[in-house]
């Protein structure tokens, strides 16, 4: 489905930032479009802080520069470009009450009282703190004090809003409900939210696009689901995720199919796309857990048939080593002959299914042709 | 218990003979307030502790500011010699009074003589800048410790949402000071009050202080005038002292939830 042609807002370009000798970040050039829910992802010291904090303007790029809506802002002070932040702290005013918070950015810019009354008025419902306007912060939960640095940011009307590890702070419960609820408030606004964060559950669960971070480089920008199933770099694919990572050699490339060998696995793997790699080239092939089949192995049991894949392929016999049963599945990590580990996850999809399989049971693993990704670096 | 009494038996006598119905503070002859009525009634003492309240006020409203001023320096800003500063900020809290109190002396008597024959309150003008010298370096210490604590991302907001340095400075930065601000007015007010040493070395002979006042009267006699008199000081010090160390260990969020704008 193509998608109808996005205006872009944010442009990087070729940005860099040394702090020192330390390249915080590297070369990076990006796009968001406008209305996106954008993530930066990546773990601590990536970058990711650097980039929201210089396109917020507390921290000016050592090279390159960033565009707002095709404008330069590179010598715009903090205070006078079109973004807002909540911050990862939140940092509401402690003095303020809630309504003096989401009003002091209207106050700076001298917005008449009527008016700014009415726009906290309506800031505050959006996040659904009515009737909370009195208060001060110290009566608010960790969750509505977020609700007013949201509220803070959103009355201003700023044409991207940025958000540093926005959930961080809350407990798990919390956090899952923030989520979708994020979604919706970005849905309803129609702002474009940049956000920042190292939980890769969470750029899943609210990013409509991520652009993954790694040591100041960027190592690839994509749609949560094209990150998942096509990670383009072996960071990427075990960042994003559980991955079992096979390093082998390419055997066999032609256009419909491939074939990886692999000195970690007992049969080769194969693939029904080409890779486009060099031929006897050293590349690795990620398998997600729950792309790999259990299937009981023993006498009298036939070997299991994938159908799209030639014999001798891609089932591997093995033995249950240890079982973490986690409820709405369970993690099998089984011992393939030659001694390598594998984990293969299963779900639980009646009350009984954890009882298939026991602890030092020979088992066969078996996937199919299209679930591993071939991976050149 | 017996660290309590060694620590208090001399204060609580001291206040116990205040109110002793006797011309002497050896023998115990029954209650009276009568010496503090004598106390408020001596026109030399009550003009004395005028000068007290009037030095203690002036030099407490000055370092404040100054101060304030100090420790936002040392705490915003890096520059060359600043652990230079920050060490000869402690110098007036470990140089002995004395030695303080000599060069106050030597100062305003030989580089810059304060004239005597000014009215008052400008004759309490040496006074009043040597108890500014000792007490504002506490108070920037106290500040520091309060700003310390200041979360940058507070200031960060305020800019992001369109503040600039002033605005951020008076909106978000003072109220995070203001307990701060209070301790420090009221250590300097009672450091004021109570200084007996540089005082002693910085007064003319018309501008006497309470401390310096009770000192001359206890060259004649210890009267129980005396004892009042000072029993008078020592609950107000312990009161400001007590109101200060409260404000500083006081729960930010109850202050400012307390008084906030």
């Amino acid at each position: 489905m193509a998608k109808p042609p996005q205006k872009t807002i944010i442009r990087f370009e070729n940005v860099t930032k040394r702090y020192g000798k330390v390249l915080a970040v590297d070369n990076v050039s990006l796009s968001v479009d406008e209305g996106e829910f954008f993530a930066l992802l990546g773990p601590s010291g990536c970058g990711k802080t650097t980039l929201l904090r210089m396109l917020a303007g507390f921290e000016t790029p050592s090279e390159g520069r960033i565009l707002i809506d095709g404008q330069d802002i590179s010598n715009v002070p903090p205070n006078k470009r079109p973004v807002n932040m909540v911050f990862q702290s939140y940092a509401v005013f402690p003095h303020m009450t809630v309504a003096d918070n989401v009003a002091y950015g209207l106050k700076v810019d001298g917005v008449h009282v009527a008016e700014r009354d009415r726009r906290v008025h309506e800031a505050l419902g959006l996040v659904k703190l009515d009737g909370y306007g009195a208060r001060k912060p110290d009566q608010l939960s960790g969750g509505q004090r977020q609700r007013v640095a949201l509220a803070r940011a959103l009355v201003k009307q700023p044409r991207v809003l940025l958000l540093d590890e926005p959930l961080s702070a809350l407990d798990a419960k919390l956090r899952e409900a923030m989520r979708s609820e994020l979604t919706l408030l970005q849905e309803k606004v129609g702002i474009t939210f940049l956000f920042v964060t190292h939980d890769q559950d969470e750029a899943l669960a609210m990013a409509s696009r991520c652009a993954v971070m790694n040591r100041g480089l960027l190592q690839q920008v994509a749609t949560p689901n094209d990150l998942y199933e096509y990670p383009n770099s072996r960071f990427v694919a075990d960042f994003i995720g559980s991955v079992n990572m096979f390093e082998g050699r390419l055997v066999v490339d032609e256009a419909d199919h491939a074939v990886v060998e692999s000195p970690e696995l007992p049969t080769r793997v194969f693939l029904d796309h080409g890779v486009t790699g060099a031929h006897e080239s050293t590349v690795w092939v990620a398998l997600r857990p729950e792309k790999i089949e259990l299937h009981k192995r023993g006498e009298g049991r036939p070997m299991p048939d994938l159908e799209d894949i030639p014999e001798g392929c891609n089932v591997v016999p093995g033995v249950i080593r240890h079982i973490s049963y986690l409820g709405s599945e369970s993690v099998y990590e089984v011992e393939v002959e030659g001694g390598r580990p594998v984990r293969a996850l299963r779900s639980n999809l009646t009350r009984r299914d954890q009882e298939d399989f026991t602890w030092d049971e020979p088992v066969w693993l078996a996937w199919h042709a299209c679930s591993p990704a071939v991976l050149l670096s | 218990m017996a660290v309590v009494i060694y620590l208090y038996a001399p204060l609580i006598t001291l206040m116990a003979f205040s109110f002793n119905d006797s011309r002497r503070n050896i023998v115990w002859r029954g209650f009276t307030l009568d010496w503090y009525k004598v106390a408020f009634e001596d026109t030399d003492l009550i003009a004395a502790f005028g000068n007290s309240l009037t030095i203690a006020a002036v030099s407490t409203v000055v370092s404040v500011m100054l101060g304030a001023l100090t420790a936002i320096l040392l705490w915003r800003f890096r520059f060359p010699l600043k652990p230079a500063l920050e060490g000869a900020l402690g110098l007036p809290i470990v140089v002995p009074e004395i030695c303080m109190g000599v060069a106050m002396l030597v100062f305003f008597t030989q580089v810059m003589p304060w004239p005597t024959d000014l009215i008052w309150p400008l004759n309490l003008g040496a006074i009043i800048i040597s108890h500014i010298s000792f007490s504002f370096s506490f108070v920037a210490i106290v500040i520091r410790g309060r700003l310390a604590s200041f979360n940058r991302e507070l200031e960060e907001a305020a800019k992001d949402l369109g503040a600039g340095e002033w605005r951020i400075f008076w909106d978000v930065l003072v109220p995070h000071m203001r307990p701060g601000l209070l301790a420090g007015a009221l250590l300097a007010f009672t450091l004021s009050l109570d200084d007996f040493v540089i005082t002693f070395f910085t007064s003319g002979p018309d501008t006497t202080t309470f401390p310096v006042k009770v000192y001359s009267m206890v060259r004649f006699s210890v009267t129980p005038e005396v004892n009042a008199a000072s029993t008078i000081l020592i609950v107000l010090t312990v009161a400001l002292t007590a109101l200060a160390l409260r404000l500083q260990g006081t729960d930010v969020a109850r202050i400012e939830a307390g008084d906030g704008v």
